[in-house]
């Protein structure tokens, strides 16, 4: 009798531990859970190494190892502390602070032993670490009509990736105004122009691509393009106009207007 | 840091003070190299070893991977690379042959911190009920697979303080670091061993490879014991030493898949009841267990 109670006491008790625990560890799920999710975008001025996959499926295959960091001959990469603004771990760098080097061996990429720096990535100029966007006109000095340039000159892929557009100068009415205008097809998001501004506060900024970008909609057709495309016109070509003369007469719509036969 | 329990009243100990001290000295010296290792390879540009113990690079050639993370990875819906893969077979092979929580014990530096706590505790005497079960690592281990499962990333490792710890001493992340701090005071006031013996889910993770250990600790002597209880104080996980110590039909080896095989419970017992060896020595110094057969 005694022995079936205390079998019961210590059924009971753990059951109650069992339950007591499996509460504790779900609310730390559920914590950690929503905290997982909002930890999933990389802070606007943070930027991963050349060849990073897209920021949740980095997430889910960098294992923290730091071997990227310490592979990088600039000391430019560095791992999340706890209250940095990258994901705990994960490698990041400011371009503000300092920018890529673009190596042409890419030391980092060959690093990463678990592909989230992406292997298929050999060539520097072909990383997209973000995309540098002209973001403030109302402070970049060449808009002002002055020939900064910095931003253009610093860029790896000058004339590529940043190029001067000349345009007139409506302040002055008799300059021009030399707009830096940045490429997305070339631009690699290093992050030298963002570096080199020399405002106080970067008048171009290096954005993650999703932010820098916008994307037309996937039922939008542009005539031009397809009929590019197609080598010819989409649509019935008009037919020519013709007036509705008497027999014996045309006209010419070069200019010679009506003529008689 | 070398942390001992003197708080042994049955036995007066004749032992010289090295042998006392054995098996903690070469645990702490394994863990100390191993952090300075990492830490020091990339001062002297002889890369040594490169990375931290989630995943590391020796000789430029062999690559580590602690399995924790390539499960992770892979329940958070990664393609695992070939390196990963190696780097993960090798680590696995080297835990199943000495046993899973030799990482708790030998190489993990946060075991510095908890071992010392756990000394503190015994010299001031601090006494708290436990505020958790053991099992509750499990389920932390279970929700780091959901999660990652769940979320597509590895969330635990957002804030595993075992890797945070780790890494913040290696790369220098001071905050980070700082960590092991708060695990120190978390077990010197929370209750004995809180963080490796009941929360942590990575020692969870290798106490899985301690099932097939190769290399066990005996109380092949325990003839001898007397009672003192030093093993019990001093081990940070106790329940692994009760089946064999005086149950007498049992084999002498200790299959709890908790044990760390840290030694100290060689090290502290004046009668030499327990020694290193492996999990298919079932001798004993008496005569009341032969039958080595009825356990293979």
């Amino acid at each position: 009798m005694s022995n079936t109670a205390l079998s019961n006491t210590a059924r009971r008790r753990f059951l109650i531990e069992t339950a007591r625990t499996v509460c504790g560890v779900s609310l730390v799920g559920f914590g950690l859970g929503v905290y997982s999710q909002n930890a999933r975008s990389l802070s606007i001025t943070s930027l991963r190494p050349p060849g990073a996959l897209a920021e949740k499926d980095f997430l889910a295959a960098c294992v923290r190892c730091g071997l990227c960091v310490q592979d990088c001959p600039y000391d430019i990469l560095k791992l999340a502390d706890i209250i940095d603004q990258a994901a705990t771990g994960t490698p990041f760098f400011e371009a503000r602070n300092i920018p890529c080097e673009m190596c042409e061996d890419i030391p980092c990429v060959k690093a990463c032993p678990s592909n989230a720096l992406d292997k298929s990535l050999t060539n520097i100029d072909d990383s997209r670490m973000g995309l540098a966007v002209l973001i403030d006109k109302e402070t970049c000095l060449n808009f002002q009509g002055l020939r900064c340039d910095v931003c253009h000159r610093v860029c790896p892929l000058i004339n590529e990736a940043i190029t001067l557009e000349p345009i007139h100068n409506t302040r002055s009415k008799k300059h021009a105004l030399f707009l830096p205008v940045v490429h997305s097809d070339k631009c690699t998001g290093c992050g030298k122009c963002e570096h080199a501004c020399v405002l106080e506060q970067a008048a171009i900024k290096v954005l993650p691509v999703s932010v820098a970008k916008g994307q037309i909609g996937h039922h939008y057709r542009l005539g031009w393009k397809e009929k590019e495309k197609a080598g010819q016109s989409l649509v019935t070509p008009d037919s020519e106009h013709k007036y509705n003369l008497p027999e014996g007469l045309n006209y010419d719509h070069a200019g010679e207007g009506l003529v008689r036969d | 840091m070398i942390t001992a329990s003197i708080n042994s009243t049955t036995s007066q100990t004749q032992r010289h003070w090295l042998l006392r001290y054995k098996w903690l000295i070469l645990r702490r010296t394994s863990q100390f190299s191993i952090l300075s290792l990492f830490i020091l390879s990339p001062m002297t540009d002889s890369w040594f070893i490169k990375g931290n113990l989630s995943s590391s690079l020796v000789l430029n050639s062999i690559p580590l991977t602690d399995p924790y993370l390539l499960i992770q990875s892979f329940f958070a819906g990664h393609s695992v690379t070939a390196t990963v893969l190696i780097g993960t077979a090798i680590v696995s092979l080297f835990y199943l042959t000495v046993g899973g929580r030799v990482y708790c014990s030998w190489v993990c530096p946060v075991n510095i911190a908890t071992d010392t706590a756990g000394w503190l505790r015994r010299k001031l005497k601090i006494k708290s009920a436990s505020l958790f079960i053991k099992s509750t690592r499990y389920w932390l281990l279970g929700i780091s697979f959901l999660l990652a499962f769940i979320s597509g990333t590895l969330a635990w490792e957002l804030v595993n303080p075992v890797t945070i710890i780790q890494r913040g001493l290696i790369s220098g992340l001071w905050i980070s670091a700082l960590l092991l701090l708060v695990i120190f005071i978390f077990d010197l006031f929370m209750s004995r061993d809180a963080w490796c013996g009941h929360i942590c889910p990575v020692g969870a993770f290798y106490s899985l490879f301690g099932r097939f250990g190769f290399v066990r600790i005996s109380a092949y002597n325990r003839q001898d014991c007397d009672d003192c209880m030093d093993c019990y104080s001093v081990c940070p996980e106790q329940q692994v030493i009760k089946p064999v110590l005086k149950n007498t039909d049992n084999s002498p080896v200790i299959t709890g898949i908790n044990c760390t095989n840290c030694g100290r419970c060689i090290d502290v017992c004046d009668k030499n009841v327990f020694k290193v060896t492996n999990r298919f020595n079932h001798s004993t110094t008496s005569n009341e267990f032969h039958s080595q057969e009825s356990f293979q």
